[in-house]
């Protein structure tokens, strides 16, 4: 993992439509980043944007006091449908990272001047039996790429927001999260063998 | 629960948890985006605490259902935004006008007219120079971040019940939605003394609230008491914060959630060698004019920022009273970006080079 690259994240921006995980996808992250003691903001977009369209959120990880909520470049974007791959992939910062849901974007990233992984996880959570983990596997991946949140905190945040009934699920999210880290890591042998 | 536990919330439960904590027991409201969650958490969360909580047919019965409960003794409050907050106003008034302690929470959203759901600070004019009729005042706090919504709302009821008279909470859409790490308060609350409270005679003689003054003396005689405590709220409440001002050549003006965007272009600003500051005022009313003229000392410019089209502004000139350019910037419907701001600092410090 690059280290700069680690120090440099605090921004992310995350984006699909309802019903992906979205805004749960960011609460896991605000809600771990707290547990591991980090000053934290999460913002939803709950605009008419999410009424039918795309559903988006920010959030902010840092170790000082978070000044602004928002943000124009995000350090990271993460985008899980097509009309967010459209709309976001010129807003990332330069060197920054983009991470697309290839399940549903089936474009190529044009961007040359950021680092960009494609990750097929409504196929990764269904071979987990549940596409409705999809949003976890793709955490697992921009976990394992920044190292920004420990796995083990995204499944405390899991274990403290879900009510009992929905304990029994926390085994899948921790083979979703694993999932997405391996997807990654397999990208990187090939990228490696390509070289 | 602990007092120094850590909860992910969003401003808008945060607003109806610290309302609890701060001995409110009765909410009378009508949602309304983007201020909905502040009377789904009450509506949850205020039987269990032994409270009442009520969805009116309407803004206006809300509002009256506040008044009657104030009336009564009661800790109340209510929460909507600016629609909801407009159609309110009748009763703000007579709430004012009869000296009864009552939390109003706003959170605002786009205008004029329903105009839309997405963050606001448009209603600046109407909590801080009236909105109803009459002579009145509403002392208005302006949190931004999600603690401070907590500890506002907490102050906002020790005000209300200290003067008398109707408090404001004043944020937007973004800040109600928006989730923080916060710490709830672990207190308890001292019940204040009420005397003049409708709580039935129990062989005292009869306490009548209203706010019908029909001999022209006896009505000047009410105006002029109101204004005694407004003084006092002056002299006494005022706050603000302040971030590089000692030596700042162009002063931002921000309140809410745009001061804290603010700060982080000021930050940005310094990095780069300009010496900018920020004001911010916590209370809207009182302005803390005399502390924002100490801060605008080394001033060349200042600069005020909203999400309106310029409301606080006014207060700014009016304070600054010619001493030093003021100028504005302002957005509708989206809190601007630190990047917007660093790039109107750049501009206002390259015009006084």
């Amino acid at each position: 993992m690059d280290k700069k690259r680690e120090r440099e994240i605090r921004t992310l921006l995350l984006a699909g439509f309802g019903g992906q995980g979205i805004i749960s996808m960011g609460q896991f992250l605000a809600y771990a980043g707290m547990l591991e003691e980090r000053e934290v903001c999460f913002v939803p977009a709950y605009g008419p944007e999410m009424r039918g369209g795309t559903a988006n959120c920010l959030i902010t990880i840092d170790e000082q006091q978070i000044d602004s909520p928002i943000f124009e470049q995000p350090d990271v974007a993460v985008v899980m449908n097509l009309p967010s791959f459209n709309r976001f992939e010129y807003q990332v910062r330069s060197k920054g990272l983009l991470l697309v849901n290839s399940s549903l974007v089936n474009q190529p990233v044009q961007r040359q001047d950021i680092e960009a992984y494609s990750i097929p996880v409504n196929e990764l959570a269904s071979s987990l039996g549940n596409i409705k983990v999809a949003n976890v596997v793709m955490i697992g991946a921009l976990l394992e790429l920044t190292g920004i949140i420990q796995a083990e905190s995204i499944i405390d945040s899991m274990r403290s927001t879900f009510s009992d009934s929905k304990h029994n699920l926390l085994a899948l999210n921790r083979k979703a999260l694993e999932k997405g880290a391996e997807y990654v890591r397999y990208l990187s042998s090939k990228q490696r063998l390509a070289v | 629960m602990s007092n120094t536990e850590l909860l992910l919330m969003k401003g808008n439960e945060a607003i109806g948890e610290a309302a609890i904590r701060g001995g409110c027991r009765y909410f009378f409201g009508y949602p309304i985006t983007p201020q909905s969650e502040v009377l789904e958490y009450l509506a949850r969360r205020l039987p269990e605490a032994g409270g009442a909580y009520v969805q009116a047919e309407s803004e206006v019965s809300a509002i009256n259902m506040v008044f009657g409960a104030a009336a009564a003794g009661a800790r109340v409050m209510t929460a909507s935004s600016s629609p909801g907050i407009s159609l309110m106003q009748e009763g703000i008034s007579y709430i004012a006008s009869a000296q009864l302690p009552a939390v109003i929470v706003n959170i605002m959203r786009g205008s004029p007219g329903l105009g839309g759901i997405q963050p606001s600070q448009a209603d600046y004019f109407q909590s801080t120079k009236g909105g109803g009729h009459g002579d009145y005042r509403l002392v208005v706090l302006a949190p931004s971040t999600v603690q401070e919504m907590i500890d506002h709302t907490v102050m906002a009821f020790e005000i209300a019940e200290k003067y008398c008279t109707p408090v404001v909470v004043f944020a937007d859409g973004m800040m109600g939605q928006m989730m923080e790490p916060v710490i709830l308060p672990d207190i308890e609350p001292v019940p204040s003394e009420k005397p003049w409270a409708t709580t039935g005679m129990q062989g005292r003689g009869p306490n009548i609230i209203h706010t019908l003054h029909l001999p022209p003396d006896q009505l000047e005689w009410h105006n002029n008491r109101l204004f005694e405590k407004y003084h006092q709220i002056e002299a006494q409440e005022k706050r603000s914060l302040e971030y590089f001002t000692d030596d700042a050549e162009i002063l931002v003006v921000a309140y809410g959630i745009v001061s804290r965007v603010a700060r982080a272009a000021v930050e940005k600003a310094r990095e780069a060698g300009v010496k900018a500051g920020l004001f911010r005022p916590v209370t809207l009313w009182p302005y803390p004019s005399e502390a924002l003229v100490k801060a605008a000392g080394k001033a060349r410019k200042v600069l005020v920022v909203e999400v309106s089209m310029g409301q606080m502004v006014e207060d700014v000139r009016l304070a600054i009273n010619g001493r030093v350019p003021v100028e504005f910037y302002g957005r509708i419907g989206q809190v601007p970006t630190p990047e917007e701001i660093l790039n109107k600092i750049t501009q206002l410090i390259a015009e006084v080079a």
